[in-house]
């Protein structure tokens, strides 16, 4: 029973890194950089929804629905003001700006909020049993599952059947040619960003509410440990995303809870290694076979 | 339909296109042709948008489009079918044409022009629901094409259409070419396969290092001394 338990709470936790690996994933997707500032934008939404509630008195769902309108508007302005001006520089200079910018963004909301950290109010306490009592579930690991199935269903359906989604996935093929079809790719690139900061927002509260605590750099460990979640799935792919998110968060719980506290980071990444050194794409990523 | 005047594009400090101007009138088919490295991939990249031009002007029915964005000029009616094809791989053939159509909001439209493609293109139905990434070098050339026309354009571009293919496809590949001419649509064809384009144009001009060096219409150009020894082995 115990097994069952660390499993479910691993789930809720893959979840959130699933969340979060999205936007890593669908922005490496389409403009082919890895955008490191993401974890930030997911502490940019905690502090957001932190103020809506305990400063303004908004309910939970105002708070979250302001979290993600900030965090979309934050995500969009830094591609605009950051990485759109390095469209043809190398990959190299993307990656450190988008490195800078997430300093830049730990340091800002420390210079505005203070380096204390915040205690988040408690949103979604509780839990029910199962099987006479002997399985403790909380409502909060089954609410994160089913928003992380729901934003993973609509995003799938967002991608294969819209217009715009099939111009995503032109442009993540082939930005030259999308241009061509009179795609607009800058338009395209910026959906993007708003898609994974609005996740981002998302998973900044799912977060706090598991972990109650705001403060500057909060959203490093969770934005590297999803970077990871996106690797390990194949980075560039939503199912993937989805998939190395959740195995992630179940081998960190167990790992903590079998192997040992300290070392359930270094087991991750050793898992990570291992899958990479096996599955250089990922579990799920695609090998292009194009035929000339 | 179509003025370049003036042209001139560089790379950093080398000049690929060297001040050149031609026109192409409304119902022409008209080839630039020359040798790799003359320049002529660069002049189609910078008369749909997606390379700058230093200096001189490309006009589209009468408008100057060297400042206006590439995705923008594929509304005006210039469509180009790319060098290398460039179909998008991991979509299937109908989405991939859907894509040639993305400006478009007239339905109707758009499902008379994907008749015409399959019509003009019955590999390409047949093939549909196909990934385009596992299509033939010929049927991806088609589905280049076909994917172009889906925008409706007054005047399309075409980049090496040739490329890499056989004998036999590549006169299947020209007889289109003329059949989509002659369904009202003007061409401006770049070609390192001389002899064929030459037979297909009604006007053509040789492009060497960066330079117009000759022009003529189809037939002058073929029976050319010059353009016999440089492009058609004698």
């Amino acid at each position: 029973m115990a097994f069952l338990s660390y499993l479910i709470s691993g789930l809720g936790l893959g979840s959130v890194y699933a969340i979060i690996a999205l936007g890593y994933s669908m922005v490496y997707g389409i403009a082919k950089m890895l955008n490191f500032a993401h974890g930030d934008i997911i502490m940019a939404g905690a502090y957001a929804a932190f103020f809506a509630m305990t400063a303004a008195g908004m309910p939970l769902l105002a708070a979250a629905l302001i979290s993600m309108v900030i965090c979309t508007l934050l995500g969009v302005t830094i591609e605009r003001l950051a990485y759109k001006p390095l469209r043809q520089a190398s990959s190299l200079s993307v990656l450190i700006t988008a490195i800078g910018v997430s300093y830049f963004l730990q340091n800002a909301s420390q210079l505005m909020f203070g380096s204390d950290t915040k205690i988040f109010p408690s949103v979604l306490s509780g839990s029910f049993s199962l099987f006479n009592g002997r399985l403790s579930v909380s409502y909060l690991s089954v609410l994160t599952i089913v928003i992380c199935v729901v934003i993973m269903s609509v995003l799938t359906l967002f991608i294969n059947k819209t217009k715009t989604g099939k111009a995503m996935r032109a442009c993540s093929e082939d930005k030259g040619a999308a241009v061509l079809m009179g795609i607009n790719v800058d338009a395209i690139i910026s959906i993007t960003f708003a898609i994974g900061s609005g996740l981002a927002a998302i998973a900044a509260i799912l977060l706090c509410a598991t972990y109650p605590s705001v403060y500057p750099t909060l959203g490093s460990m969770p934005g590297i440990r999803a970077f990871t979640a996106a690797v390990f799935g194949g980075i560039g792919s939503i199912p993937g995303a989805f998939l190395g998110g959740l195995m992630l968060g179940i081998i960190e719980t167990l790992a903590k809870a079998y192997i040992s506290t300290q070392l359930s980071d270094a087991i991750v990444f050793a898992v990570l290694i291992i899958v990479l050194l096996i599955r250089p794409t990922g579990l799920l990523g695609k090998k292009v076979s194009v035929k000339v | 339909m179509l003025k370049v005047e003036n042209l001139v594009v560089r790379y950093g400090m080398i000049e690929a296109i060297k001040n050149i101007s031609f026109e192409v009138r409304d119902g022409e088919i008209v080839t630039l042709i020359g040798a790799n490295g003359a320049g002529k991939t660069t002049t189609m990249q910078t008369i749909s948008g997606l390379l700058k031009p230093a200096s001189g002007a490309v006009y589209l029915d009468g408008t100057d489009i060297t400042k206006i964005p590439p995705h923008k000029i594929v509304t005006m009616g210039l469509a180009q079918v790319p060098e290398g094809r460039r179909v998008f791989a991991q979509q299937t053939v109908l989405e991939n044409l859907e894509l040639g159509a993305y400006y478009r909001k007239d339905k109707n439209g758009i499902a008379e022009d994907m008749k015409n493609v399959f019509e003009l293109f019955p590999r390409l139905e047949e093939r549909k629901t196909q990934l385009a990434g596992t299509l033939s070098g010929g049927e991806q050339q088609m589905l280049a094409m076909g994917r172009a026309l889906m925008a409706k354009p007054k005047i399309m571009l075409m980049d090496e259409p040739s490329m890499g293919l056989s004998p036999l496809l590549v006169k299947e590949i020209f007889r289109i070419i003329e059949d989509i001419n002659q369904r009202g649509t003007t061409v401006l064809l770049v070609e390192q396969n001389a002899k064929m384009a030459l037979a297909v144009a009604d006007r053509a001009y040789v492009l060497e290092t960066g330079k117009i060096t000759l022009e003529g219409t189809g037939a002058e150009l073929a029976a050319s001394e010059q353009v016999r020894k440089a492009y058609l082995g004698g």
